[in-house]
C-alpha cells in the first residue's frame, strides 16, 4: 500500500504496528543472540521515511537495549519528491531520538560514482542500489576487530562502540575505494599505502569519491580547528572528525599501515585520538576487489548537505506551502517547528566540532 | 494495488469516458498476453462470472479473465450517448446497473443539473457509488469526467462531486473538466462554468482542465504531420493517440480524435498505479506533491509524443525531444504558456524504456528555462513506469501547477460578467427551486479569489527572494 509522506507516520504506522512488531518478534526469537536492528529506508518519500521512523520508534520502545542502526538514503538534490525536504527534516529529527546511528547514502554521490567511476552510460536505480549494497557489504561482512582472533560476533555493536560516543553526533558516512567497472578492474593494481593515502585525503578534504580529490586541503597545525573565513555559508575546507573506522579487506591486509588516521589533527580537540580511530581487517577479498578499503566516518562531511536541506525546507515552511497536507493527518505546525529546532541543534553541534 | 472508479457525467463526460475504456482495454490486452486477471487490470476492471445469476457476488479475483466489467458509473440525463455505448463494442464492459439516465436532458442549465436532477437522483447515485465501492478491496480514487459548459456534466457532475466528498471523504477526487472555448455554441456556458468552478475549487482534490480548442489544434497538427509526406515519416497505425476505432459505433466520429487525447492523458496518469516501474508514483502522490495550497489544485497537462514515427531505433536525441515538447505550448491541453508563467510544482510521469539518468539529465537541461516559485526551486515530482503505451516505446505526461491557468479563468470571468451585467438568461436559472442570485455572486467571488491567489504568486515572479531567517540556536 502506498502512503502519502508523513501521514505514514501518523496513520499507517499505528494501523500496522501490531502486525509488523509481530513479524519482528518472530525473527528476533529465531536469533541466538540479537546483535541489533538494521533498518533501511529513504528520507524523501512517504513509506520509508514515515513508516520507517515510526517502526524505529516501536523497536526502541520494545527492545530498549538493542542497537538500532538506520541506513538512510538521501534523495537527489533536484527533486524526486517535492516535499522531500519536509520529509527529510521530520525523519531525521525523529530518528535522532530513537536510533543509535544514522548511516547515510546520498543518491547524488552514488549516481556520480556510477557515472564517473563505473562508467555506466544509462544509469538505472538497479545500478545505484548495487553500489550501495556493495558499500554496506564492505562494512557488515565479517572482519576481525583489533587484536581479535575470531570474526566479530556483533558488527553492529562494534560499529556503534567505535563511532557513536555522544548522542548529539549520530550521522555516519561511508567511503569505499576502489570502485570501478569490471573491465577497468582487470587492469588495475592497488597497494595499501596508495589506498589509505587516498582515503585519508578524501576524509580531510571532504571528497565523496575517488575522483576530484582536493589535495590542497591540509589538516590544521597544532590540532586546533582553523578559523572559518568568509560568510557562514562558505564551504568548510577541512573536515573535522569525531570518529573513524577503517575496514580493510584483501591480500596482505596485515601490512597496511593506518597510522595516518590516528593523527590528532584530524579530530576534534575534546576527544583523545586513540579512542577516535579503529581498524578492522580480514584477508578475505571482497566482491572481486583484491584489496578494498572502507572508511566509516562520524565527521562534518554531511554538514553542508544537511544545512542545504534544512534551508530549503525552512524557505518552503516560511510560505506554509504544503503544510495543509501534513496538518490534515496530524502533524501540526508546532511539530514542524520542533523538528526544525532539533536539526538546527545538530547542525550547530557539527559546525563547532 | 488500489482501485479507482470512473464517474462519467453528461454527454462529453460519457464520450470521453468511453474512449478511455476502449483504450484501457487495448492497453491491457497488449500487455497481458496470457489473459490472466492480474492486479493491473483490477485497478480499473472487475472480473465477473456472468453465468452466475446472483447479481452482486460474482466477482472473481485472480485466474483467467472471464468477463471484464469497468469500475464505472455512467450518468446522463439524456439517453442518446449512453444508448450508443450500450449498442457498441463496449456494451459488455458495462453493467446496466451502473447507469443512471433520464430522458429530457438539462437544457444547458447548471441549475437543472445540480438542483433538480441532483435532488431527484441523489439516492440512486449514492446507491450506485456504494455498490461500485464495495467491489473494491482498496478504493483510492474517483475520476470524474465532465464538461463545464453544459447542464448535466456541469451541474449534475459537480453535484456528484459533493456527494463523493460527503459519502467517501477519504477517497481522492480527481476531476477532468472540459472547459468551453470562446466560440462555444452554448450561450450560457459562462454561467454554467463559473457555477461549476466554485464546486471544483471547494470539493475537488485535483482538477485537470482541458480546452476543446487546444485539442482541435493538436489533432490538426497530427493530421498535418501525417499528410506532410516527410521522408520516412509515417504514423504508426496502432498508436492509440488518434486511432478512434472501437468504443461507440465503429466509425470515427468528429470528437473521437480529441477525446482520445484526453483518454490517453488519463491512461498515462494512472499508469504508475497500474503497472510496475523503478520509481512508482501513486495517485495520492500526485495530489500531495502538486497541491501546495488547498485551492490551487488546477493542473495543466501536456502529452508527448503526440505521434510515433515508424523508426524503430529511437536515438536518445529523440528522447530528449520528448521532454522538450512536453513544455512547449503546442502540447498543452489548455491554451497556456507555462514557460512564461510561474511554476508552483511539476510532475513528470514517464513510461517505457527510460532510466533515471535520462530523467535527471533532462530536468537539469530544462530547469534554467522554467521559472519556479522561490520556495520550490526544485519542485519536481517524477515517476517511471516501465510499460509504455500501445504503439510507443516511451511517453511522457507532464502535470504542471502553474499560474498559466490564470488567463483561462480571467477570460471565463469576463465572459460571465458580460452576461451577468445584463442579467441575460438569468431567469432560466432563478426559476429553479433552490437557485438564488447569491449562488451567482458567491460563485463569482470564489473565482475572483482564486484568480487573486494566482496574482499574488505571480507578483513574486522574477523578484529576488531572500532566504527566510533561520532559527538561532544557543550553543
Amino acid at each position: 500500500m502506498y502512503s502519502v509522506a508523513f501521514p505514514s507516520f501518523c496513520v499507517h504506522g499505528p494501523r500496522h504496528e501490531e502486525d509488523i512488531m509481530d513479524l519482528v518478534r518472530r525473527e528476533v526469537e529465531k536469533c541466538d543472540r540479537l546483535g541489533g536492528f538494521f533498518n533501511m529506508m529513504s528520507m524523501a518519500g512517504g513509506t520509508g521515511s514515515g513508516m520507517g521512523t515510526y517502526i524505529t520508534q516501536c523497536l526502541r520502545d520494545t527492545y530498549p537495549h538493542s542497537f538500532i542502526l538506520n541506513q538512510v538514503t538521501w534523495p537527489y538534490g533536484t527533486g524526486e519528491v517535492i516535499v522531500q525536504n519536509y520529509n527529510s527534516v521530520l525523519t531525521l529529527s525523529h530518528l535522532y531520538q530513537s536510533s543509535d546511528a544514522i548511516l547515510v547514502h546520498e543518491n547524488d554521490t552514488v549516481h556520480k560514482i556510477c557515472a564517473q567511476l563505473m562508467n555506466i552510460k544509462q544509469i538505472s536505480f538497479k545500478d545505484v542500489n548495487k553500489v550501495i549494497a556493495h558499500q554496506l557489504g564492505s562494512v557488515l561482512q565479517p572482519a576481525y576487530t583489533e587484536g581479535a582472533s575470531e570474526y566479530n560476533r556483533n558488527p553492529l555493536g562494534d560499529l556503534m562502540k567505535s563511532m557513536v560516543c555522544h548522542p548529539e553526533y549520530k550521522l555516519l558516512g561511508l567511503r569505499n575505494i576502489p570502485q570501478m567497472s569490471e573491465t577497468s578492474l582487470a587492469y588495475s593494481v592497488f597497494t595499501w599505502p596508495g589506498l589509505l593515502k587516498h582515503l585519508r585525503q578524501m576524509l580531510i578534504a571532504n571528497a565523496k569519491m575517488e575522483e576530484g580529490i582536493d589535495w590542497q586541503v591540509r589538516p590544521p597545525a597544532g590540532g586546533l580547528p582553523p578559523a572559518e573565513k568568509g560568510t557562514h555559508n562558505k564551504q568548510l575546507r577541512f573536515n573535522t572528525s569525531l570518529a573513524n573506522l577503517l575496514i580493510l579487506r584483501g591480500k596482505d591486509v596485515q601490512s597496511a599501515d593506518t597510522g595516518g588516521f590516528m593523527d590528532p589533527a584530524l579530530y576534534t580537540s575534546w576527544l583523545p585520538p586513540g579512542v577516535a580511530s579503529s581498524t578492522w581487517r580480514t584477508p578475505m577479498s571482497f566482491n572481486r576487489y583484491e584489496k578494498s578499503a572502507t572508511l566509516v566516518s562520524n565527521s562534518q562531511f554531511l554538514l553542508k548537505p544537511l544545512d542545504g536541506i534544512v534551508g530549503k525546507a525552512w524557505n518552503m515552511f516560511a510560505s506554509r506551502a504544503y503544510v495543509h497536507q501534513y496538518t490534515q493527518f496530524g502533524i501540526s505546525e508546532e511539530d514542524f517547528l520542533d523538528s526544525f529546532t532539533a536539526l538546527e541543534q545538530i547542525i550547530a553541534s557539527y559546525t563547532h566540532l | 494495488m488500489t482501485q479507482s472508479i470512473v464517474v462519467q457525467v453528461g454527454q462529453c463526460g460519457n464520450q470521453v469516458g468511453c474512449r478511455f475504456w476502449d483504450l484501457a482495454l487495448r492497453e491491457h490486452a497488449s500487455v497481458n498476453k496470457k489473459g490472466i486477471y492480474d492486479e493491473a487490470l483490477s485497478s480499473f476492471f472487475r472480473n465477473v462470472d456472468t453465468r452466475r445469476s446472483d447479481g452482486d457476488n460474482n466477482d472473481i479475483s485472480g485466474g483467467k479473465i472471464r468477463s471484464l466489467k469497468a469500475r464505472a458509473v455512467l450518468i446522463d440525463m439524456e439517453e442518446g450517448v449512453v444508448n450508443e455505448i450500450l449498442q457498441g463494442p463496449l456494451r459488455d464492459v458495462f453493467d446496466s446497473k451502473q447507469l443512471i439516465t433520464d430522458v429530457s436532458g438539462s437544457g444547458n442549465n447548471w441549475a437543472v443539473g445540480h438542483k433538480v436532477y441532483g435532488s431527484t437522483y441523489r439516492e440512486e447515485i449514492v446507491e450506485n457509488l456504494r455498490k461500485a465501492a464495495e467491489h473494491c478491496d482498496c478504493l483510492q480514487c474517483f475520476f470524474v469526467i465532465h464538461s463545464m459548459g453544459g447542464g448535466t456534466g456541469s451541474g449534475l457532475g459537480t453535484f456528484v462531486l459533493n456527494v463523493l466528498e460527503d459519502e467517501f471523504p477519504e477517497v481522492y477526487r480527481i476531476v477532468t473538466s472540459v472547459y468551453p472555448s470562446a466560440e462555444d455554441d452554448v450561450i450560457t456556458s459562462p454561467y454554467n462554468s463559473v457555477l461549476a468552478m466554485r464546486e471544483l475549487t471547494e470539493h475537488a482534490d485535483c482538477v485537470l482542465p482541458i480546452e476543446n480548442q487546444s485539442l482541435v489544434d493538436i489533432v490538426n497538427k497530427i493530421k498535418h504531420m501525417s499528410h506532410s509526406g516527410k521522408l520516412g515519416a509515417e504514423i504508426k497505425q496502432s498508436s492509440t493517440i488518434i486511432s478512434g476505432q472501437g468504443g461507440v459505433k465503429g466509425q470515427e466520429k468528429p470528437f473521437d480524435a480529441m477525446n482520445n487525447i484526453v483518454a490517453n492523458m488519463l491512461l498515462n496518469l494512472t499508469s504508475s498505479a497500474r503497472f510496475e516501474g523503478s520509481l512508482n508514483m501513486d495517485l495520492n502522490e500526485i495530489t500531495m506533491n502538486l497541491v501546495p495550497f488547498p485551492n490551487l489544485h488546477y493542473l495543466v497537462s501536456s502529452l508527448s509524443p503526440l505521434y510515433t514515427l515508424a523508426d524503430v531505433n529511437v536515438p536518445s536525441r529523440r528522447l530528449d525531444q520528448m521532454f522538450s515538447d512536453a513544455f512547449s505550448k503546442d502540447h498543452q491541453l489548455i491554451h497556456s504558456d507555462p514557460k512564461h508563467s510561474l511554476y508552483l510544482a511539476c510532475a513528470l510521469i514517464v513510461r517505457g524504456d527510460v532510466q533515471v539518468s535520462d530523467l535527471r539529465r533532462n530536468i537539469e537541461r530544462l530547469k534554467p528555462s522554467l521559472p519556479f516559485v522561490s520556495w520550490n526551486q526544485e519542485g519536481w515530482k517524477t515517476g517511471l513506469c516501465s510499460v509504455p503505451p500501445v504503439g510507443h516505446s516511451h511517453s511522457l505526461l507532464a502535470l504542471a501547477n502553474n499560474t498559466c491557468v490564470k488567463p483561462t479563468f480571467i477570460e471565463l470571468k469576463d465572459r460571465f460578467m458580460k452576461l451577468y451585467k445584463k442579467r441575460a438568461h438569468l431567469h432560466h436559472y432563478l426559476h429553479v427551486d433552490g437557485m438564488e442570485q447569491s449562488c451567482f455572486s458567491e460563485a463569482f467571488s470564489s473565482l475572483s479569489s482564486l484568480i487573486e491567489e494566482y496574482n499574488q504568486l505571480d507578483a513574486t515572479k522574477g523578484l529576488l527572494m531572500t532566504d527566510a531567517q533561520r532559527l538561532n540556536i544557543a550553543v
